[in-house]
């Protein structure tokens, strides 16, 4: 039985605490360019970029999208599913579950802002999953 | 540099092999290219196996050392590679790059993968491991999923259709029934894959390559020992071209062109010194239509955002403009992921060498092109009868 280390390891769910809950990533003050997750060296400046930290704003626009109707382990009960990619104002994409809409009113291009989830749970006494997911704005 | 040519292959059937385990697999294709070429176990200088997930399919790993042991060829060194789809292709690589270092005069290259002891989700799980287990696996995201989202985004740019993502796996499917290797051999049509479920929309089921068990193998030699044992018939890698990129989707700069496969051409071509007119035949990287439909355009047979139509003209048929997948491409010929570069190359050297019968085409050059996850590796190789 195959198991992802993501869904078992309380520590690996801490460690990305900040990212994952309240979308924070980091920005290159040498290059400018914001980064979703936050990286450890500025792939355009490598060690001679400076990185900040940054909290983006929940605000992009959908730039593709998908509806998933093959799960993935883990997400059955959710299936069909929609995936979009979505472009953040500040610039990086990011993936993520498009909820509370109807399929056919999701489309490229339209605004969405970041909400808090349950993502999936384990088993009934495991771990329950938290993460953000995205709304269209009407 | 040293001139390389390869001068065995073999493969099994792909498909689903109830009888068969990894081990059966890898000495079967492992002793046909052995028996192409004619050598002597003496005359390998080391082994190069080509494996994705062993660990996760069948539970196993040190597969370099299992293959050399089954194989009878203990004490040889041996080296696994692992860069996700494009695992054969990097033991190929890898190996060729042995030969021009001077290390060795011959070696194995094997790509492997027995895939069908899991249940089909526990195998999309295995998959899903080429992709970003933290943000991409843990959303929910799946494999067809990934190429969906290209997919629908290639579509918006570029006004692709269905229809023409559609004719890529129905002109697979037309070459695998002339290949007695492939998986699925019989033909489909456009209606057929835009009547097959919605897997992650746009992406129907025969949009996607199938879960598969095979194992492919080639013998590498450089020109001296190709020379000392009269060795008729090698075909000279001429171009090896390798780039790699961001593993998860989201931080690619494009969706819709993929940077690894126009990089790894650029170098593969400029080794090569051909141009993409020059080639004839090429086995493209289909895991999912879109995939092959990027390939022929990032390959340069044809403009960005062109390849739907391209495709729709008839331009990627047997013996046309150029001939795409002759064997069936990873639609129909199958996908056992680390056996499918390696595979891929078998399908050039016998076009190469005109052994291909049914679907042989007449050319000088061949191309393959092979992609690891949703674009995060990719290499590009060249292959031609003259040096």
């Amino acid at each position: 039985m195959i198991k992802m280390v993501h869904r078992s390891s309380i520590p690996l769910h801490w460690r990305l605490y900040e990212p994952k809950y309240k979308l924070v990533g980091n920005k290159c003050l040498k290059c400018g360019e914001s980064f979703f997750p936050p990286r450890n060296i500025c792939p355009n400046c490598g060690r001679k970029g400076a990185l900040k930290k940054i909290v983006f704003s929940g605000r992009g626009t959908i730039y593709s999208y998908t509806v998933i109707r093959t799960p993935l382990d883990g997400f059955e009960q959710q299936t069909p599913y929609v995936i979009g990619v979505i472009k953040l104002k500040e610039g990086p994409k990011i993936v993520g579950q498009i909820v509370d809409t109807e399929i056919r009113d999701i489309t490229i291009g339209k605004e969405v802002k970041s909400v808090f989830r349950k993502i999936y749970d384990d088993s009934p006494s495991g771990l329950i999953h938290y993460g953000l997911k995205w709304v269209v704005i009407e | 540099m040293k001139k390389v040519a390869v001068i065995g292959v073999g493969e099994t059937r792909f498909g689903e092999h109830w009888y068969k385990s990894f081990r059966d697999l890898a000495v079967e294709a492992g002793i046909k290219s052995m028996e192409d070429a004619n050598l002597e176990r003496k005359d390998i200088g080391a082994l190069f196996v080509g494996n994705m997930s062993a660990g996760k399919f069948i539970g196993q790993e040190h597969v370099a050392s299992l293959v050399a042991d089954h194989l009878g060829f203990s004490g040889i060194p041996c080296i696994r590679t692992e860069s996700a789809c494009a695992s054969g292709s990097l033991a190929f690589r890898q190996a060729l790059l042995s030969l021009q270092s001077g290390a060795y005069d011959a070696v194995m290259v094997e790509g492997v993968e027995k895939m069908t002891d899991i249940i089909g989700s526990q195998a999309s799980l295995a998959l899903m491991g080429a992709g970003d287990q933290e943000w991409e696996a843990s959303v929910g995201l799946t494999f067809p999923g990934l190429y969906a989202l290209i997919a629908r985004r290639h579509m918006h740019e570029y006004g692709t259709t269905p229809e023409q993502l559609a004719m890529f796996s129905v002109n697979n499917h037309k070459n695998a029934v002339k290949n007695p290797d492939a998986q699925f051999r019989f033909e489909i049509s456009v209606e057929d894959v835009l009547n097959s479920p919605l897997i992650a929309d746009p992406l129907h089921l025969l949009d996607c390559s199938p879960i598969t068990d095979g194992a492919a193998s080639v013998l590498l030699a450089t020109e001296d020992f190709i020379k000392k044992k009269k060795i008729k018939n090698p075909i000279w890698v001429l171009g090896s071209g390798q780039s790699s990129d961001t593993v998860a989707l989201q931080d690619r700069k494009s969706l819709t062109a993929m940077f690894v496969t126009i990089d790894a051409a650029k170098k593969a071509y400029k080794q090569s010194g051909l141009k993409p007119k020059d080639i004839k035949i090429a086995e493209v990287h289909d895991c999912f239509s879109i995939n092959g439909l990027m390939a022929i355009e990032d390959l340069g047979f044809c403009k960005k955002g062109e390849g739907g139509k391209f495709i729709e003209d008839g331009n990627i048929s047997l013996g046309s403009t150029v001939s795409i997948n002759t064997s069936g491409g990873l639609k129909a010929k199958g996908h056992p992921v680390g056996a499918t570069g390696i595979s891929q190359i078998i399908e050039i050297v016998k076009q190469l060498r005109g052994e291909c019968e049914k679907r042989q085409v007449d050319a000088k050059y061949g191309l393959t092109h092979n992609i690891g996850g949703s674009g995060a590796s990719c290499l590009v190789h060249i292959f031609g009868k003259e040096k």
